[in-house]
This record gives C-alpha cells, sequence and structure tokens, in this order.
C-alpha cells in the first residue's frame, strides 16, 4: 500500500508549511514519517541539511527534543490515567531536561500558562476537561521541549468554531514569540490559508501541487486543487444557486495504484498519458509547483 | 486568550486518589455490588478472626464420637458430621481456606498472564503468535480436565491444587491483557509517547496497564469466584485439599454418605460455597459497570 | 404563501440523570414551512440535535423529557400523540439522518433490504417485486447503480453509505427531513457531492428540511432560513439573506461566530473568537445566557431574560440590539414566554 510516495518538499525556519488534502491522500502519515513515529521505505527527511533518516537511536533522542507533534484527537491523544501536570511533565522526565520535581513543576506552571490553561487544572484528568481545553494540553505538551519545529496533525478539526480560532491565534502567537517553524496539516482549507506561508497539496500519497499560500488560492492550476478550492462551503452567499462543478466518483484505493496520477480516475480532463508514466512535480512559475500533464 | 492565572504555587499532588473516588462512588450506587461488597467484607473478617475464637486441634478436626451425626442445636449450631466435629467450627475455618486459596491462584495467574499478555500484545508479530499460541494449547483443554490432570500428576494437596488453579487461568488473563493492550497501544497518547523517545517499558509500565487495570480488576474478582467453585469441585471428587482440612468442597464430598438423614452436613457447606461465590460475583459486575461507561469518557 | 409544516412553541427539554438536570433546551420557538430549507447552527452543548430528537419523541427513555412547550406538525400535537402514532409518523411524515454513516446502516443486512424495511414498515406495496423495483427507484435517485443493493454497508466508501442513509430517509417521501450534520464527517468533495444530492432530491420531492450543522459555509449554500442556536434557545433568527447580509444587526453570537472564521477572500492577521466556553447545562448563567461572554453585555442583560424582537421575519434576542434597533417591534404578548 503506496501511502505516501514520492512527495518532496521543503519548510523554512519560522514558517508554516500547509499541508492539504482529505482522507487516504497520507497527510498524516506523512506527519509522522517527518519525525519518525513512522519508519520510512525510501527518502531523506533533511533537518537543517543532516539527514536524520540515517541517525542513530542515540542521535534520534537528542533530535526529538527538537521536533514535535500536536496530534488532531483531543481526547485519544492524551493519557485518561495521568493529570494535565503529569502529561505535560512527561516528555521533561523521559528526556531528563530537567530532573529535580520542583524544577519540573514549576516549568509545568510556564507551559499552562503559556498556552492559557489556568493554574487550577493542574491535578485535573483530561475527561474533566472540553476539547479545546485539552488541545492546549497537548499543544503544553508539544512545548515541554523547547522544540524548533511542531508538526501539527489537524490540530483543531474536532473543535468547535469559536474555540478553533482561539487556539489557531494560540498557534501563531507562539510561532511569532518563540520563532517556531510548523508543519500544518489539515483538510480544511480555509484554516490552512490562514496560518500557513506555502501549501502542499496532497492526493492519495502524492503531491500534485505546492506553491505560496495566496498563490495556490488565487491561479490553482492541478484540476484537484481546484476541484477542492470549488467544493468548499463558503460562508457567504456568492455561490448560491449557481451550478457548480462537482467533482465525481470517490478516491481510488492506495493498494497496488497504476503510474502516473492518481487522479486520473476523476478528473475531467484525464487523457491516456496521465496514467502512463510517473509525473514529476514541474516548477511552472516561481515556487510553484504542479504535477500535470497539462503544464 | 488566557485565562486567570495566580501566581505560581506549588500544589501537592494529592489528587491521584480522585480516579479511585469517582470508580468508588460509581459503585456504591450499585445496590446489588455494594451488597456482595458487604458479605464478602464479613467473609474476610471470619477468616482473619477465626484463628483467635477458634482452636484447630479440638474444635476444627478434633474428633468425638460420642457427639457423632447431632442435628443443629444450640450446642452445635449446624450440627455435627459422622467424626463428632462441629460443622459451624469448621464451615467457619473453612472460609480461610477458600479465601486464600482464590487470592493465591488469582494473584498468581493475574501476575503470570499479565506479563505474558503484555509481552504479547504489545510487540505483537512472532513474539504474539508464539505466547498465544501456547496459551491455546491450555485454554484448548476443558479447565476441569486440565486441573484433575495436574493434580492426578502431582497428587493432591493444598500446593498443588494452587498450582492446577493457577495454570488454567494464566491464559484467560493472558487475553484480556492482550487485547485490553492492542486496544490502548493503538491511541494516539502512546503516538504521543513514542514521540518524545520514551522506552518500551516506560510505554508499558506507565501509560498502558494503568488503562488496562479495569478489565484485568473484574476478571480477578470473577476468577477468584470461580477457583472456590474449582477448588470445591476438586476436592469433591478426593483431589483437592485432603482431610481433614474442613475445605468446603471436601465436607460435601464427605456428606454425600449421609444425605439421606443429615442433608444439612450438605446444606451448609453447599450454602457456604454460594455465598462465598455470589457475592464475589456481585462485586464483579459492580466493578465491570463503575468502569465501564467512565473509561468510556 | 406555503403553509407552516411544523411549529415549536417554548420548547424545554431537560435531561436528568442521579447527578444533575442538563436544561438541553431552553424556550425554542421554530416554525418551518413545506419545502422550506432550514439551518440549525449552533456549537457543540447548544442543543440541536435534542431539538431535532424531540420532534421525532426519540428522546433517551427515562432520562430524556419534554417539560414544557409544544410541538405541531400540520394538524398533529407531537407532545400529546401516542406511541403508535409516532411510529407512523417516524420514517413517512418526518425522517432523521445522523452524523456517522458509518454506525448508521446494520452491518449485516444488505443495502436493499434496508431500503426495503421502511418500505414495508409504512407503504403497502401489491408485490415483492413493486417493492423492489421501488427500491431500485430510489438508489438509483441517489446515485447509486441497482446492482449494488445486494452489497453491505462495509462494502461503501463514508460518501456512499450517507447517501444510502439518506435513500432511506427519503424511501417514503416524507414531509420533513432532519439531518443532523450530515455531512461532517464526510470529505470536502464527497460533502459537495452529498450536498448537491440532497439539494435535487430536495426539490423533487419537495421535502422540508432541518439542516443541523456548525459550517456556515454549507448554511450559506444550501438554506432558505438560517435559526442561531445557543444554550438550549434560538438566538436569532431569518432569511438566509438576513443572516449573511453581513450588516450589524446581528446578535453578538452571531457576529462572534462569523468573526471565528478564517475567510479565504481576505487575509486578516488573527481571528475574531468569541471570548470563553458554552455554559454548563446544569447550571445555566442568569438572565441572557450569553451575556458571560458578550462584548455588549450590560446591566440588564445579566437579569433579565432578552424577548424576542422582530421585524419582517428577522427574530433576535438581545437587550443591546433592542436598545439600538427602533424599527425592529417587540413580538405580540402571546408569544412572549413566561419568564
Amino acid at each position: 500500500m503506496h501511502a505516501v510516495d514520492g512527495v518532496n518538499f521543503a519548510v523554512e525556519k519560522g514558517k508554516t508549511l500547509g499541508v492539504v488534502g482529505e482522507s487516504g491522500c497520507g497527510k498524516s502519515t506523512l506527519g509522522r514519517l517527518v519525525i519518525r513515529l513512522l519508519e520510512a521505505t525510501e527518502g531523506k527527511v533533511l533537518y537543517s541539511g543532516e539527514n536524520i533518516l540515517s541517525y542513530s537511536d542515540e542521535k534520534m533522542l537528542e533530535m526529538r527534543k527538537k521536533m514535535q507533534i500536536i496530534f488532531q484527537d483531543p481526547y485519544a491523544s492524551l493519557n485518561p490515567r495521568m493529570t494535565v501536570s503529569e502529561i505535560i511533565a512527561e516528555p521533561i522526565k523521559v528526556c531528563r531536561t530537567l530532573t529535580k520535581p520542583d524544577d519540573i513543576l514549576e516549568k509545568v506552571y510556564e507551559l499552562m500558562e503559556t498556552v492559557g490553561l489556568a493554574d487550577r487544572f493542574v491535578n485535573t484528568y483530561p475527561h474533566e476537561l472540553d476539547g479545546g481545553r485539552r488541545q492546549r494540553i497537548g499543544i503544553a505538551r508539544a512545548l515541554a521541549l523547547d522544540p524548533e519545529f511542531i508538526v501539527c496533525d489537524e490540530p483543531v478539526s474536532a473543535l468547535d468554531v469559536s474555540i478553533q480560532a482561539q487556539v489557531l491565534n494560540l498557534l501563531m502567537d507562539l510561532q511569532e514569540e518563540r520563532g517556531l517553524t510548523y508543519m500544518f496539516i489539515t483538510h480544511n482549507l480555509s484554516v490552512v490559508k490562514h496560518i500557513s506561508s506555502e501549501i502542499v497539496v496532497m492526493y492519495l500519497g502524492q503531491c500534485v501541487e505546492s506553491a505560496q499560500s495566496d498563490e495556490l488560492f488565487e491561479d490553482p492550476k492541478h484540476p484537484y486543487t481546484n476541484a477542492l478550492l470549488s467544493a468548499i462551503p463558503v460562508p457567504n452567499l456568492s455561490r448560491r444557486n449557481k451550478r457548480r462543478e462537482v467533482i465525481r466518483g470517490e478516491v481510488t484505493s492506495p493498494i497496488n495504484p497504476k503510474p502516473g496520477c492518481r487522479f486520473a480516475a476523476r478528473c475531467p480532463y484525464a487523457k491516456p498519458e496521465c496514467t502512463a508514466a510517473d509525473i514529476p512535480l514541474k516548477e511552472i512559475s516561481k515556487g510553484h509547483f504542479v504535477s500535470c500533464i497539462l503544464y | 486568550m488566557t485565562e486567570q492565572t495566580n501566581p505560581v504555587k506549588k500544589i501537592k499532588k494529592v489528587k491521584k486518589r480522585s480516579q479511585l473516588k469517582s470508580i468508588w462512588f460509581q459503585f456504591k450506587k450499585n445496590k446489588l455490588a455494594m451488597f456482595g461488597l458487604l458479605i464478602f467484607v464479613v467473609l474476610v473478617m471470619i477468616a482473619v478472626f477465626s484463628g483467635f475464637f477458634l482452636d484447630y486441634d479440638t474444635q476444627v478436626i478434633g474428633q468425638n464420637m460420642k457427639e457423632r451425626l447431632r442435628p443443629p442445636s444450640s450446642q452445635h449450631l449446624f450440627g455435627t458430621d459422622q467424626y463428632g466435629r462441629d460443622v459451624f467450627a469448621r464451615i467457619i475455618w473453612g472460609t480461610r481456606i477458600s479465601l486464600f486459596v482464590g487470592l493465591f491462584t488469582v494473584a498468581l495467574a493475574m501476575s503470570t498472564g499479565t506479563i505474558i499478555g503484555a509481552l504479547a500484545g504489545y510487540y505483537g508479530g512472532r513474539t504474539d503468535n508464539v505466547l498465544m499460541r501456547i496459551m491455546d494449547v491450555f485454554l484448548a483443554m476443558p479447565g476441569t480436565i486440565l486441573a484433575v490432570a495436574i493434580v492426578g500428576a502431582l497428587g493432591p494437596g493444598i500446593v498443588n491444587v494452587l498450582l492446577a488453579m493457577s495454570i488454567c487461568r494464566i491464559p484467560q488473563f493472558a487475553r484480556i491483557v492482550r487485547s485490553s493492550i492492542i486496544s490502548i497501544r493503538g491511541q494516539e497518547f502512546i503516538e504521543a509517547a513514542k514521540a518524545c523517545g520514551t522506552k518500551d517499558r516506560r510505554i508499558i509500565l506507565r501509560h498502558i496497564l494503568p488503562n488496562a487495570i479495569g478489565p484485568i480488576v473484574v476478571q480477578a474478582t470473577l476468577h477468584m469466584a470461580t477457583t472456590i467453585l474449582g477448588v470445591a469441585g476438586l476436592s469433591f471428587i478426593g483431589l483437592g485439599i485432603e482431610a481433614p482440612i474442613p475445605e468446603w468442597g471436601s465436607m460435601l464430598s464427605a456428606a454425600k454418605s449421609q444425605m439421606r438423614y443429615q442433608p444439612y452436613l450438605m446444606i451448609f457447606p453447599g450454602v457456604a460455597i454460594m455465598i462465598a461465590v455470589l457475592s464475589l460475583n456481585l462485586i464483579g459486575d459492580g466493578l465491570r459497570d463503575a468502569l465501564d461507561p467512565r473509561m468510556k469518557n | 404563501m406555503e403553509e407552516k409544516l411544523l411549529e415549536i412553541k417554548n420548547l424545554h427539554v431537560e435531561y436528568i440523570t442521579d447527578d444533575a438536570r442538563v436544561f438541553a433546551v431552553n424556550g425554542l420557538d421554530l416554525d418551518l414551512k413545506k419545502g422550506e430549507t432550514l439551518g440549525l447552527v449552533g456549537e457543540t452543548g447548544a442543543g440541536k440535535t435534542t431539538t431535532a430528537l424531540s420532534i421525532l419523541r426519540l428522546l433517551p427513555e427515562r432520562v430524556g423529557r419534554i417539560t414544557r412547550g409544544t410541538i405541531r406538525l400540520g394538524e398533529r400535537n407531537i407532545i400529546e400523540a401516542s406511541e403508535g402514532d409516532m411510529l407512523q409518523i417516524r420514517g413517512e411524515v418526518v425522517s432523521m439522518i445522523f452524523q456517522d454513516p458509518m454506525t448508521s446502516l446494520n452491518p449485516v443486512h444488505t443495502v436493499g433490504e434496508q431500503v426495503a424495511e421502511v418500505l414495508d414498515l409504512h407503504k403497502k406495496y401489491k408485490s415483492r417485486e413493486a417493492v423492489e423495483a421501488r427500491v431500485d427507484e430510489i438508489l438509483g435517485l441517489v446515485g447509486l447503480s441497482a446492482e449494488r443493493k445486494k452489497e453491505y454497508p462495509h462494502q461503501f466508501s463514508g460518501g456512499m453509505k450517507q447517501r444510502i442513509v439518506i435513500a432511506i430517509a427519503l424511501a417514503c417521501e416524507p414531509q420533513l427531513l432532519l439531518a443532523d450534520e450530515p455531512t461532517t464527517a464526510l470529505d470536502v468533495t464527497i460533502q459537495a457531492q452529498v450536498l448537491s444530492m440532497m439539494k435535487e432530491l430536495k426539490d423533487k420531492l419537495h421535502t422540508a428540511m432541518i439542516l443541523i450543522t456548525h459550517d456556515l459555509g454549507v448554511v450559506a449554500e444550501t438554506c432558505d432560513r438560517v435559526a442561531v442556536m445557543y444554550a438550549g434557545e434560538i438566538i436569532e433568527s431569518g432569511s438566509v439573506e438576513q443572516i449573511f447580509d453581513g450588516g450589524d444587526n446581528h446578535h453578538p453570537y452571531t457576529v462572534g461566530l462569523f468573526g471565528s472564521l478564517p475567510d479565504l477572500t481576505r487575509k486578516t492577521r488573527r481571528l475574531n473568537p468569541i471570548e470563553g466556553l458554552m455554559p454548563d447545562p446544569t447550571d445555566l448563567p442568569d438572565g441572557c445566557r450569553f451575556h458571560t461572554r458578550c462584548p455588549k453585555c450590560m446591566e440588564i442583560c445579566r437579569m433579565q431574560k432578552p424577548t424576542a424582537i422582530i421585524r419582517d421575519g428577522h427574530m433576535l434576542k438581545c437587550h443591546f440590539l433592542e436598545s439600538q434597533l427602533a424599527s425592529f417591534s417587540k413580538l405580540s404578548a402571546e408569544s412572549v414566554e413566561k419568564q
């Protein structure tokens, strides 16, 4: 099964790379591959120029302090048997960045304040809190080791709209204050535009297009990107009663895929060349890459 | 958006108990479970304090042929058996035996089973295969037959009975633990632990097992009940605890010949077994209910 | 002038558990005309699903209770109807589809059987063939080929399962469809397909629909009217043009909801979320339920619940707006709920 196939991209320090796609596109897998929660079968992950995939276990342990992850599900990503402070302190204890209990507790309070969790929650259990607060715990945990790079795997998808906004603002504030670099994975195009400087669009494990955030929305090239953009319901009346191109069909299976573009089965512009051979990512304008025979 | 924060205070970690407290709170609501618990506590008290009130040699196993086969009276609450021994005293003492055997068996089976199940569940692959196939061999044999075979080979007596009872139960614990672990290990908080480089041992001990405890504890109480029943069964067919030790099952067995004219000799041990097993079942069910919907949170 | 299909007045629903009383719906008024699509918008805990379940009298037994108010469906009084009447209504007059297509279908029956089941319950067909023909017809309406009716739910994707669920719901051509977040669990492109299909069917069959969602985009594209729900009551309602006019005459909560959305058309530095959280339904604040989070909170908001004001079908419950907007009039005396 080809979860992620031949994906190339780069993220600049202090910026956010948005990774967008629907279910089965491999974006979550990609996030985990980048921090080696899953092992890649091929390829390189260069962090500050060095390939971390070749790192030994000890070196990787050091690396983990710099690369962290925030998960999507605020219910499943926290150990139900640990209190808030225990959850946040856990990475510190595991990596031994601090050893004295008092120091650790002080750091926990500091982190809670940073993410906007009141002191009084320090000894509560996750199930006693709502989704927004739980996600803040997840963020505090990700910050515990003072990382430089954070993979955000759909961190706001499970939250209500007004809480989403609060958490997004928090993430953006943190990025500014600490110079963090994010890889922001989501299926929500409006959220990704808001937070990313650059965006990669994925379909069934392949990267189909990548560009600067504004450019992708103003001038999308790949048919799938176009389909995605036209499918998003917008909260105003501009598109009401307009006949829209609704893409047909369902996502095909990622098992033993045919060569070439995997979107061909649903693409309104598909030609036989599309599935003849793999189509490389081509730079059609500065920083804008597309993988499509139309270009 | 920040909420009201207070100046840094060092709060002592006391709250760990609150999870147990809420489980207890749920448990308390279940009247039947509380009833079972009450009875069990009474049984434990009896088991613990019987040593102070009864002298083993004279009252429990001491024979008195003049007083044999007396029906229940003010002198002998439950009557006397064919050797003149006070049935009441023997039943009381039997509580010790049954509870001890039950507890010990379950403790042994639980610890061994948990280790096996944890390793199989966490590592999967070949480890899982090998361990579980070994467990399957034991599971394939009916529990009673297995116990009989083991005791038959090793001879009766309390140690061998314990061993036989434990071995039957290890696979069942292993399975429960294994499936708990499989369902937990895929959860995101385990991934989160791995993302900071947590080693396997810590993941199993600190993250997985505390979450798997629920079903294990329920299983433990229910197994205690079946163990008591199982030991009684073994003793009944003469393969369990040997005379003159007043184990309820062997008392039942001995009473077979007197069944017609002294039915009380069978009734009292039978009822004792029933009460012990029932109380444990009620507790086990109550625990399962108290733990389950809460864990859904 | 379309006639009223559904009329809910002053609905109060509680969940009573051992630990607490949860005030899920607190004084809800709602009207729906035949063939109309109403978007019921709100966040988790607002009481939207509870409202839908109340219409069908499907609240969890013993725990959920309608404590006050009336629900009229056409001529019928739902609250006083017998269970027998309700059985006839469910599926035939009012249908509901739920959020999670994965669990809405019975895994051990074929898809065709499940569609046929609802037909058998409510319609008398002359023969088996007639039923099967209708099943084929309905599956065709939702874009599924008739051969697939012998397959089991697990053989379909999420989007297709949801179509099947919709097919079952519309099989008897009910007058009202309650759709509880029908596309939330689906991918965006599949969501577009399903919504477009729902719209077509709705137009064809003249079914009225209450679409429960938290997604304002979906509302803008599919609904005729909108009702915004907060803490168990509707705090603003109106036509979709009125609600999305981008003007100032909106409830602060509605403004907050719109402000929380990242906009595809504009680059904003920060979003404007609403402070705080939805109140605990076991312990609702006095006065206006929203006052603890409201940027326009006044003294009166803390103490007195606002009464509805209305103009041209645009309804608001807000003291602040009441003081600002002279052109709105209060709802007539008999509609005002007793505080």
